[in-house]
């Protein structure tokens, strides 16, 4: 008989139509516990996340433009990782990793320290590249996604400085995979020299 | 993987013996034909030997050699290897080889575009116009010696950035109006552009009548796009109309353009993965494939068995993702606005979910690595891709079907509407659904198995009608299929390393020439890779199924009402990031 089929689609939508309701009414209280329950395989009723109060989880590998680390000395000073070896700015594919190298004026021979780092931020593409590359552990993806701006967004190396405690806030198993492999190399030199 | 190479590959040249060589270059295989006898050889390839599919025509230029190359990918619709044959040009304007448009009409769009970036024209192409790039752009962009504006070197990495990389704007370096060139004596106050549309509009058919009792019926002429929702981003098509009815139409593409290939070609190889994902937006883990697997057997590397499993598991679920997009997007484009769409964003969602905790980004995933994907996929994950795949999809499917399949309104819009017929399809170089919606079981997974799908046991789905519903109903079984693949692969996925060597960032890949085709979800996605042993690619080419598939849409489209226009677009399933690369 002609319109079944159509009756039947509607159903399907009136199904999930008071599905909506039943469940805003279930996670009345819990309205933003609600999100995890959104993302599971169970997840039914009104799908839309209400950005920004609520927010999706936002998982370990997830990235977004880079940031430089440092690890923070006994004094409070800035002991930046990066070595400006020049390898992410080679590895990156949009080329928007501008490094000058430090050069010792009596010497004229390159430190391991970057005398400027710029980041292009309008130009990276989020790859990532950058921070799979890095043999220093220096520069890693952030998860900080509000980044829209009225000007340009270059980030200079102020700008790009996190300390290594908000590289293990964001990133806890990486960040605990790394320290372990250090120490681990620490430990084989120290062996090596006893 | 090469083990079928060469033994059901015609041998050309004892055929064919004062016309056509085997190429010997090293690395390289295939026949380079005269050009005087391209056309015939090529007749008789399709009628004498069965080569009825010619997937893809790419250019290379060779400036070293003084030579321009047209290189020709044809396969049999029965399966089997390819057959490369490739036709050479001295490299002095104006260049020309015949147009093979009347063996293959599928080639149409493909020798448009070469002769836009490359400047080699196609002797007997009825409409060789510019393609990708606008009427009257100066030069042909994928020509070696030509330099984009911003041009810094021939090659990244770039020198400017390290060690020295004071940051400067591209803007800075070359100021307004000193990248651009004019001819001498050029006054642009006195210029007067010559109108690009009427080449354009003057390759429609039009027609006049007059009616017997002297009223004249004339030709409405309507520019579909590149504006209008039903197009999903900027793809235009002009339509003559005769009352409600096309009677011809030109799809005009390049909108969005980037140059992506001569993009590439600076770019080291490992650079492109990124930028692949920016190609077919939905499916990035599919695109990376296709170019993993062109620069592995360049490389000769192989992929970790656990690296190839996760492959299959992306890139079966990006399948069914895209196929939902498409089903959502086609009932928009119907009137039933947004309700099945975001029914259908519902599944998508949680697939894109896992894929951001797994690569890092919902869509611009940048997951594979030549030899492995970049990481494996962390316990988490794994858990929630086995609930969706053993308890979510299979209802949410059934439910998907109820909701649309048997909808008489929706059915009564799709069936008998945009036919192709088995011949044209195979004919104008359709790939994926649509071309196992007219009954051709051709499927790469089946016909030229790459990573780990000779393992896994699925149909191909098919159907008979050729029409918009029969293709809608291959989506849906392939959906089904696609299930099945992945409950198979996630039940046999061994453990052990997801990636061959120690990642670098630096490859230098042997001298040669590749080309790596997958089964992406709207069609056959290629990469026509050549490398001269260097850290960058020295051809970068894509076909992809998108812009091959727009070639056909004139033929399904001429005689049906011009609303039909819109749901036979969306049932070809474009996307304009792969269109217009
Ligand atoms: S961030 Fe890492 S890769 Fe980049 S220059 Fe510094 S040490 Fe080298
Ligand atoms: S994320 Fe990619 S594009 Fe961005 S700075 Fe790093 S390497 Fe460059």
């Amino acid at each position: 008989m002609y319109g079944i089929g159509l009756i039947k689609g509607l159903s399907v939508t009136l199904n999930r139509f008071v599905e909506s309701y039943t469940e805003d009414i279930r996670w009345l209280v819990k309205r933003y516990a609600k999100v995890d329950f959104r993302s599971s395989k169970d997840a039914k009723g009104t799908f839309t996340i209400e950005y920004p109060e609520q927010q999706l989880n936002i998982p370990e590998e997830f990235r977004f433009t880079p940031f430089l680390v440092y690890d923070e000395g006994e004094n409070g000073e800035k002991n930046i990782r990066c070595t400006s070896c020049g390898i992410c700015a080679k590895a990156c594919p949009p080329q928007c990793i501008w490094i000058v190298r430090t050069v010792d004026p009596a010497t004229g021979r390159p430190q391991p320290q970057p005398a400027e780092f710029y980041i292009d931020a309008d130009i990276c593409m989020n790859c990532g590249f950058c921070a799979e590359f890095c043999p220093f552990d220096a520069i890693k993806m952030n998860h900080d996604f509000e980044q829209s701006s009225y000007t340009r967004n270059l980030k200079n190396k102020e700008i790009l400085l996190q300390p290594a405690s908000y590289y293990a806030n964001i990133r806890p198993l990486n960040y605990a995979k790394e320290e372990a492999a250090r120490a681990e190399k620490a430990a084989a030199k120290a062996a090596a020299k006893a | 993987m090469d083990s079928t190479k060469n033994t059901d590959v015609l041998d050309l040249a004892n055929l064919y013996k004062d016309s056509v060589k085997a190429d010997d270059r090293p690395g390289f295989s295939g026949f380079i034909i005269a050009k005087e006898k391209l056309f015939d050889i090529a007749k008789d390839l399709r009628d004498k030997y069965g080569y009825d599919y010619l997937s893809c025509v790419s250019g290379v230029d060779y400036p070293e050699t003084n030579s321009m190359e047209v290189v020709y990918h044809a396969y049999r619709s029965s399966g089997g290897s390819a057959l490369v044959f490739k036709t050479q040009v001295e490299r002095v304007d104006p260049m020309e080889v015949p147009s093979l448009i009347s063996i293959w009409p599928g080639v149409d769009l493909q020798e448009r575009e070469i002769w836009d970036l490359f400047g080699i024209k196609f002797a007997g192409h009825p409409d060789l116009r510019r393609i990708l790039m606008w009427e009257g752009f100066e030069g042909h962009p994928m020509r070696k010696d030509w330099k984009e504006a911003f041009y810094e070197e021939e090659a990244k990495p770039l020198k400017s950035r390290w060690p020295d990389g004071n940051h400067k704007y591209a803007e800075a370096k070359a100021a307004y109006g000193d990248n651009i060139n004019f001819e001498a004596g050029f006054d642009p106050e006195k210029w007067t552009p010559t109108d690009p549309e009427e080449a354009l509009y003057s390759a429609l058919k039009k027609y006049q009548t007059e009616d017997v009792d002297g009223i004249k019926t004339d030709h409405l002429l309507i520019n579909m796009g590149p504006q209008h929702p039903s197009t999903h981003g900027v793809f235009r098509a002009v339509v003559i109309l005769d009352g409600e009815e096309i009677v011809s139409l030109k799809p005009v593409m390049g909108y969005l353009h980037r140059n992506h290939e001569k993009i590439g070609e600076r770019n080291t190889f490992l650079q492109n993965i990124p930028f692949t994902d920016r190609l077919d937006y939905f499916n990035s883990m599919y695109s990376a494939w296709g170019y993993s697997l062109a620069v592995e057997r360049l490389l000769g590397l192989a992929v970790p068995e656990r690296a190839e499993y996760i492959r299959v598991i992306f890139g079966e679920m990006s399948r069914i993702q895209n196929h939902l997009i498409l089903f959502g997007m086609l009932w928009n484009d119907l009137g039933a606005y947004f309700t099945p769409a975001l029914y259908a964003f519902e599944e998508r969602e949680l697939m894109l979910d896992i894929f951001e905790a797994v690569s890092g980004s919902r869509m611009m995933c940048n997951y594979h690595r030549f030899g492995g994907v970049v990481r494996d996929i962390d316990p988490a994950s794994m858990q929630k891709i086995k609930e969706l795949v053993y308890e979510r999809l299979p209802r949410k499917i059934e439910e998907f079907d109820r909701l649309l399949s048997e909808n008489e309104i929706f059915v009564s819009r799709m069936k008998g509407i945009g036919y192709l017929s088995p011949e044209d399809c195979l004919a104008y170089s359709v790939s994926g659904p649509t071309l196992r919606a007219a009954g051709i079981p051709y499927d790469i997974r089946r016909a030229e198995p790459y990573g780990v799908y000779d393992r896994f046991e699925f149909d191909i789905p098919l159907r008979y009608n050729s029409d918009l519903l029969d293709r809608y109903l291959v989506r849906i079984d392939e959906i089904k299929q696609s299930v099945r693949i992945l409950q198979q692969a996630l039940r046999d996925i061994p453990e052990g390393p997801v990636l061959t060597g120690k990642p670098s960032y630096q490859i230098k890949v042997p001298a040669g020439e590749t080309y790596g085709r997958v089964e992406a979800p709207k069609g056959e996605l290629g990469y026509y890779v050549v490398s001269n042993g260097k850290g960058n690619p020295y051809r970068y080419k894509i076909r992809t199924p998108s812009f091959v598939n727009v070639t056909s849409v004139e033929k399904m489209c001429v005689g049906t009402k011009i609303a039909d226009f819109v749901t036979i677009l969306g049932m070809v399933d474009i996307v304009l990031g792969e269109v217009d690369r």
